[in-house]
């Protein structure tokens, strides 16, 4: 078997007496679509956190292309090519959709110690911004300020600045929260188009989302990983319906 | 962050063409001025007061770079424009009054400052930066004052203006007015294309949304940091003017009130556009200059003695004044001018 892309070793986060990652194992091969769901407060956002370095692990290992990522803060991890989306939209809101994107292509393309120069004119970030624009089809919105934008386009926008620090590993944490049915739609095609070319981690509530991508489904409960296994499998088990499909589906 | 970086930054994309004339119209201004100060009968006057104004605006300006464009409310900036002049005075006593000299160390020191405390306040958030940065002015002032052989709390009167490659250049008002226009215009084009560039992009990113930018890639600190330093050396620079138009040094140049005029002068020109601190600097100056000969005239129908009460109180006006200007103006001068945003 290859080199996992990502893999966690017995990762913990306890916050006072309420532990909220407890030892959670698992790896991720390069290009697979990776979901985990789990109820609320299953600590789904918190593992995400702790993989992306926003949040500190009190004990275990996140391995990154086979390297300890561990001791590394979010800003170091996204340069190494490990990149994430927020649950709660994140932009800045009164930056140009194109702008918001183009930042981020900035931040892998050269120093940003350059006091001269007008930053918004620079085709060479303008232009792979475009692209991720175009790829989550919000083209036709890159000269609005990122803050007068629907919903729905905010969270395609937040996948866009994801991709435009072309990570190796994007993790996304429910990119559909709060969408319209064609917002989703349109985030679940780019996904699909995604999908392969760079590995992803998704968390996401639409089961119907979920199992129609994923390449593999971890089923997280009271901070453990209680299963991990192909989306037709996890369906079945016993032990996830009881945990978490049988109290959704009812 | 504090409620000053709250009020809302006068410069968005698209509102910016409206207002761009003004830049014109101010350094114009500031052009034409000594033209109208020789037909004035006042010349020195005029020409003095209106060189502070173009000092205190460099100030303001410096302060806007870091207040506007990356929230960081510094309440210590009056300390870089002692570090400017006390560059000048320290020098000058043990005979270097070359301005050559004067300025580059001025420059250096104040860097060396905004590299020590900015790194340690910067590690801080809000309320808490504010103070800090208070508690470093405050700590230099307090170092100026117990410099006995530098004059101490009195100050120290310099002997003459500086020198430039040896020359005497400053010594006339005209000459000091133009340096000082040259060196208002040079920080006011720098900081616009500090603005605009990656690093400023960076920098504004960083005060919209911190966790964002570290999402992406980008260390806010290390960002904030130089731009600390880099405000705080255009400060550094005002107080070498500052300490070449007044022809003394003292430990006032940089107390806590000084720090918060120049908070005023920013906000009330209007956050983050530049030459709103100008302005704004213009504004505190002139009102507070001649507030006192308004009072009077208004007072006219009052009995001569409550007229002199009032001309001699005329900070009690003063002050209310400045704060109903930011209470109804939101957005300084600036956002009158460019109308309503959003």
């Amino acid at each position: 078997m290859n080199e996992p892309q990502l893999a966690l070793r017995n990762l913990r986060k306890a916050y006072g007496a309420l532990v909220v990652t407890d030892g959670v194992d698992l790896t991720v091969q390069a290009g697979e679509l990776h979901a985990i769901i789990g109820p609320n407060g299953a600590g789904k956002t918190t593992l995400i956190h702790q993989i992306s370095g926003l949040a500190s692990s009190d004990s275990g290992q996140v391995l990154f292309d086979g390297r300890d990522v561990t001791g590394l803060p979010m800003h170091k991890r996204v340069r190494h090519g490990l990149a994430r989306s927020f649950q709660i939209t994140s932009i800045l809101p009164k930056f140009s959709a194109l702008d918001n994107v183009a930042l981020a292509v900035q931040a892998r393309s050269g120093s940003s110690f350059r006091f001269l120069g007008d930053a918004s004119l620079e085709a060479d970030l303008n232009e792979p911004a475009m692209e991720c624009l175009n790829l989550v089809g919000l083209g036709a919105r890159a000269a609005i300020p990122a803050g007068l934008l629907s919903h729905g386009e905010k969270r395609q926008l937040e996948l866009a600045i994801g991709l435009a620090t072309q990570p190796k590993v994007l993790l996304l944490d429910e990119p559909l929260a709060g969408t319209g049915h064609e917002d989703a739609q349109r985030v679940v095609e780019t996904l699909r188009r995604l999908k392969g070319r760079i590995t992803i981690v998704l968390i996401e509530h639409d089961m119907d989302a979920v199992f129609s991508l994923a390449d593999r489904v971890s089923v997280l409960v009271y901070g453990r990983l209680i299963a991990t296994d192909s989306p037709e499998a996890i369906r079945a088990n016993a032990e996830v319906r009881s945990a978490y499909l049988g109290e959704e589906a009812a | 962050m504090s409620p000053i970086a709250e009020t809302r930054p006068v410069a968005i994309t698209g509102q910016r063409r409206r207002v761009e004339w003004l830049p014109v119209i101010l350094f114009g201004a500031f052009v034409l001025a000594p033209v109208f100060a020789a037909f004035s009968g006042a010349e020195g006057y005029v020409l003095s007061l209106l060189t502070r104004v173009m000092i205190f605006g460099i100030a303001a300006m410096s302060l806007d770079l870091i207040l506007g464009y990356g929230a960081l409310v510094s309440f210590g900036h009056a300390a870089f424009l002692g570090i400017g002049g006390y560059a000048v005075g320290i020098l000058a006593a043990h005979g270097v009054e070359d301005a050559l000299v004067q300025v580059p160390v001025a420059l250096a020191a104040s860097a060396l400052f905004g590299l020590v405390t900015g790194a340690i306040s910067l590690r801080t958030k809000g309320v808490y930066f504010i103070m800090i940065t208070l508690a470093f002015g405050q700590m230099l002032y307090f170092l100026a004052t117990s410099l006995a052989s530098y004059g101490g709390d009195d100050g120290m009167t310099l002997a003459a203006r500086s020198l430039v490659a040896g020359l005497p250049l400053l010594k006339g008002d005209f000459a000091l007015y133009w340096v000082c226009f040259v060196c208002l215009l040079g920080t006011y084009v720098l900081a616009r294309s500090i603005v605009a560039s990656r690093f400023g992009r960076v920098l504004r990113g960083s005060r919209e949304n911190a966790t964002r930018m570290e999402a992406i890639g980008f260390h806010p600190f290390r960002y904030q940091l130089v731009a600390y330093m880099i405000s705080g050396m255009m400060a550094g620079l005002a107080g070498c003017l500052l300490a070449n138009q007044a022809e003394f040094i003292s430990p006032a140049f940089m107390t806590w009130q000084r720090s918060g005029e120049l908070i005023f002068m920013v906000v009330l020109g209007g956050l983050g556009s530049l030459h709103g601190a100008v302005l704004g600097a213009a504004a505190f100056l002139l009102l507070e200059e001649f507030l006192p000969e308004i009072l009077h005239m208004l007072g006219f129908m009052l009995s001569t003695d409550m007229q002199a009460r009032l001309v001699e109180n005329w900070k009690m006006v003063f002050g209310p004044l400045l704060i109903l200007i930011v209470l109804f103006a939101r957005g300084g001068i600036m956002g009158m001018l460019g109308g309503r945003h959003e």
